[in-house]
């Protein structure tokens, strides 16, 4: 490790563990807010279910480099616009949590929901009083894999020039020189752990009815 | 008031779960729907809440048409106990138990210091209010189930198999207490169960439902062991029902109670012997209380202590039923069963022969409902 | 789309049949070297409950590693000692490998684990030895779950294969990466439709194979206790 080098680049590599974070994190928020409302839709209904899950399955096969490349057909975006990014983790985002958000409320004991409906709650006031609150363990435990795999899976874009921690590596290569990349290696896994160990706090503190935190 | 009018519930693949059942809950009573599996038991009364629609014909509560009601605020009006209870698993137990009052609008302060006094009235100790439901047992969870239910202060209570999911011990306490605290509110109430002898003792008017969703018979429990309506009934009621029947004759001084000499513990040999009426000898305590009996023979020159005593007597009330007091007798090894007072002072005893002597004078006999 | 239909692309050492066959090479290479590694692990851990701390420890550190810095930062360190290709083709093997791991162990693990007890001990209770209930009874309980790992790792392996091509590996992603290098927009469309179709493609195969050869008893049951052992597919991190 060069820590001169390290000291010289500093503006550099914040500036790239910044884009590395948003690249990571909208898609992660947008990928949840769009995955609730489907996923609700999947577990209400047994047609949609299968078709929604197979799409999602179907989506998350194709290796991410090539949905890089196929989104601005789609989009009209440039090759090199960071949207194409934001756009592409929203997807697997989504189609990971699609199922979850429907496992999810599928997980809610069936004594419960009907004790809510026998007591008057309207179906809206179930979902967001009783069903998705119950839920969160099982949806928090999806978010932590998308968390997790988002952060590796930015640093993909390095490859199409689209900066961010992966640009690290793609120096390294060129210049022979092992200290970016082994710091772009670290940053990855610390950042994946922090956004992790935050996933793992906001589930704790909506669910102190759990019997003990859900292991990993 | 609860009333089925002619409500059948067909599905569209033709099955039929309840078919033109007309029943009538009365105001303040305790009606059970009994029956085997697959008699629509619980399909009718989860249409007296709407969580199923009937397909013909109407329920009425206290004479007002239920279809008519928007289906939540009607659920709002009838508490609802289930086999698991249901509890929520996130809300704490005093939230749980004031979830009916802040949905129709009360204060959460309010609701909480009524959930409080709930949580207390169903035997549980008020340190329990903030725990959370998993923290609890399956019995205590069950009595939640009911402070839940009640804490709206409902007029109708529905229960579906609210006491099958605990062990017997537990179920026969729930029974005990329930009965206790449905004898002080008096809620309108309709629980089913597939447990016939539930159904007997916690009834005060049962209907057996056969297969097909068919009411096969509407009576008090005593006119049900005495003269069920047909041979479903009968069967269903069970085989030893004759001797069941005696849970519902009331003793009230037909048995003549024979006088028993006594001892107490560390009396000798001897003395237990002069006291003895064949074999056995009935050992009580300072104040009369039966606990137990002893063999003379069996306490050889010491005196007489706790490891003497046989326990496999049970002790009837004087003021219980006829079935009480057989198994008193029955249940001795002396075959002289134990009779006490409310305070549970030794009276006397009674001989089986006697109580069967009652028995066949039963015309005499008040029958307890 | 051009670059697909013309005839000269599909033809030669640098034709797309070429490609698609270095691709499917080291991508069964790779997976083959995984699931020899992985099963009998994943077994060996569910069987005994010894060491399951690798199981959540591993697979949650593997995902959180960037492929692409992993990929480099190996042939940087490798390339020098080999002279040929294999200074490259080793360091991806590696990386591919350490990728499919994962999925298969916890899957495995998580199969042999999801074994019904009762039929393990009906098993015992018949004289059924060791050995023979893993192979009569755990293995092919399990194998819905092993089979879904291996078809995450095959994922995993073929679209981690892709990157590989920018350090000079042969397969599909060679029509990315150079297309990308020259500019080449229709060429890069070329390679990620091909890489999209055999990811597609394997996918369904495998999915196929599973219905094929899991027992009709099983997949009912299964089907549940896979979603709780594993909420969703083990997503590839590439």
């Amino acid at each position: 490790m060069n820590i001169e080098w390290l000291g010289r680049q500093f503006d550099t590599i914040v500036f790239l563990l910044g884009w590395h974070v948003l690249l990571t994190v909208i898609p992660l928020i947008l990928g949840l807010l769009i995955a609730l409302p489907l996923g609700w839709w999947a577990h209400r209904s047994r047609r949609i279910y299968p078709l929604l899950v197979g799409v999602a399955g179907l989506l998350y096969t194709v290796p991410s480099l090539a949905l890089f490349v196929l989104l601005p057909l789609v989009l009209g975006t440039k090759i090199l616009d960071p949207l194409n990014i934001v756009a592409a983790l929203t997807i697997y985002t989504v189609a990971l949590l699609v199922r979850v958000v429907a496992d999810a409320l599928e997980s809610v004991p069936e004594d419960t929901v009907q004790a809510a409906k026998a007591m008057g709650y309207r179906s809206w006031q179930s979902l967001l009083k009783v069903e998705l609150p119950v839920g969160v363990p099982v949806i928090s435990a999806g978010l932590r894999v998308a968390a997790v795999s988002n952060v590796s899976l930015v640093s993909v874009a390095a490859l199409l020039g689209i900066p961010q921690l992966g640009s690290l590596f793609t120096q390294g290569f060129q210049l022979r020189f092992f200290t970016p990349i082994i710091a772009g290696i670290l940053l990855c896994v610390i950042l994946a752990m922090i956004l992790d160990g935050l996933i793992i706090l906001l589930n704790r503190w909506l669910t102190p009815w759990t019997p003990k935190v859900v292991a990993s | 008031m609860i009333k089925f009018e002619n409500v059948t519930k067909a599905y569209p693949d033709g099955t039929v779960a309840v078919d033109g059942l007309n029943l009538e809950a009365p105001t303040g009573k305790l009606t059970i729907l009994v029956g085997p599996s697959g008699c629509g038991k619980t399909t009718s009364l989860r249409m007296i809440n709407r969580l199923i629609e009937p397909t013909s014909g109407t329920i009425y509560l206290d004479d007002q048409p239920t279809s008519g009601m928007d289906a939540a605020l009607l659920r709002r009006r009838i508490g609802y106990v289930i086999q698991h209870a249901g509890l929520f698993p996130h809300r704490t137990i005093v939230d749980n138990v004031a979830t009916m009052p802040i949905l129709l609008g009360e204060s959460r302060q309010k609701a909480r210091t009524k959930a409080l006094e709930l949580i207390e009235r169903v035997g549980l100790p008020a340190s329990f209010a903030k725990r959370y439901p998993w923290q609890l047992s399956g019995g205590q969870q069950q009595r939640v189930g009911v402070a839940r239910a009640l804490a709206s202060d409902p007029a109708f209570m529905l229960m579906d198999e609210p006491f099958s999911a605990v062990d017997p011990v537990v179920r026969g306490q729930l029974q005990d207490e329930f009965l206790r605290l449905q004898s002080e509110i008096g809620k309108t109430i309709i629980m089913v169960t597939h447990d016939i002898d539930e159904a007997l003792k916690l009834g005060d008017q049962v209907a057996v439902m056969r297969v097909g969703g068919k009411l096969a018979q509407m009576a008090s429990p005593s006119e049900l062991l005495t003269s069920p309506a047909d041979e479903f009934v009968a069967d269903f009621v069970g085989r030893d029902r004759g001797y069941r029947s005696l849970g519902f004759t009331k003793t009230a001084g037909a048995v003549a109670i024979g006088e028993e000499a006594v001892v107490q513990l560390g009396a000798s040999a001897e003395e237990a012997r002069a006291k003895a009426t064949g074999a056995w000898v009935l050992v009580v305590d300072g104040s009369r209380k039966p606990l137990g009996w002893a063999q003379p023979e069996q306490i050889a020159g010491g005196e007489l202590k706790r490891e003497h005593l046989n326990l496999s007597g049970i002790a009837a009330a004087a003021s219980g039923t006829m079935r009480q007091l057989l198994d008193a007798a029955l249940s001795s090894p002396s075959r002289r069963g134990v009779v006490v007072n409310e305070h549970g002072e030794l009276i006397g005893t009674v001989t089986a022969t006697d109580v069967v002597k009652a028995i066949e004078a039963e015309p005499h006999l008040e029958t307890a409902r | 789309m051009n670059y697909l239909f013309d005839p000269r692309h599909w033809t030669g050492a640098d034709g797309i049949p070429t490609l698609i066959g270095e691709h499917l090479l080291y991508s069964l290479i790779a997976l083959a070297i995984a699931a020899v590694i992985a099963v009998p692990l994943g077994i060996y851990i569910g069987v005994t409950g010894k060491g399951v701390f690798l199981i959540a420890g591993l697979a949650n550190a593997l995902r959180a590693l960037p492929s692409v810095g992993l990929l480099i930062l190996l042939v940087l360190l490798i390339s020098p000692a080999f002279p040929s290709k294999m200074g490259y083709i080793l360091p991806s093997l590696i990386v591919l490998v350490l990728l499919a791991v994962p999925p298969i162990l916890t899957n495995t693990y998580a199969g042999v684990r999801a074994v019904d007890a009762a039929a393990v001990d009906a098993a015992r209770g018949m004289g059924f030895r060791t050995m023979k209930i893993l192979t009569d009874v755990q293995l092919p309980c399990s194998l819905p779950l092993v089979l879904s790992g291996v078809r995450s790792a095959l994922l995993q392996i073929i679209s981690t294969a892709t990157i590989a091509a920018y350090i000079s590996l042969g397969g599909l992603g060679r029509l990315l990466i150079d297309g990308k290098a020259q500019n080449d927009y229709s060429q890069m469309v070329a390679g990620a439709v091909l890489v999209a179709l055999l990811a597609l493609f394997f996918d369904q195969l495998l999915a196929f194979i599973t219905r094929r050869v899991v027992s009709p008893g099983l997949t009912r049951r299964t089907i549940k206790s896979a979603s709780i052992a594993e909420p969703a597919k083990t997503p590839v991190t590439v």
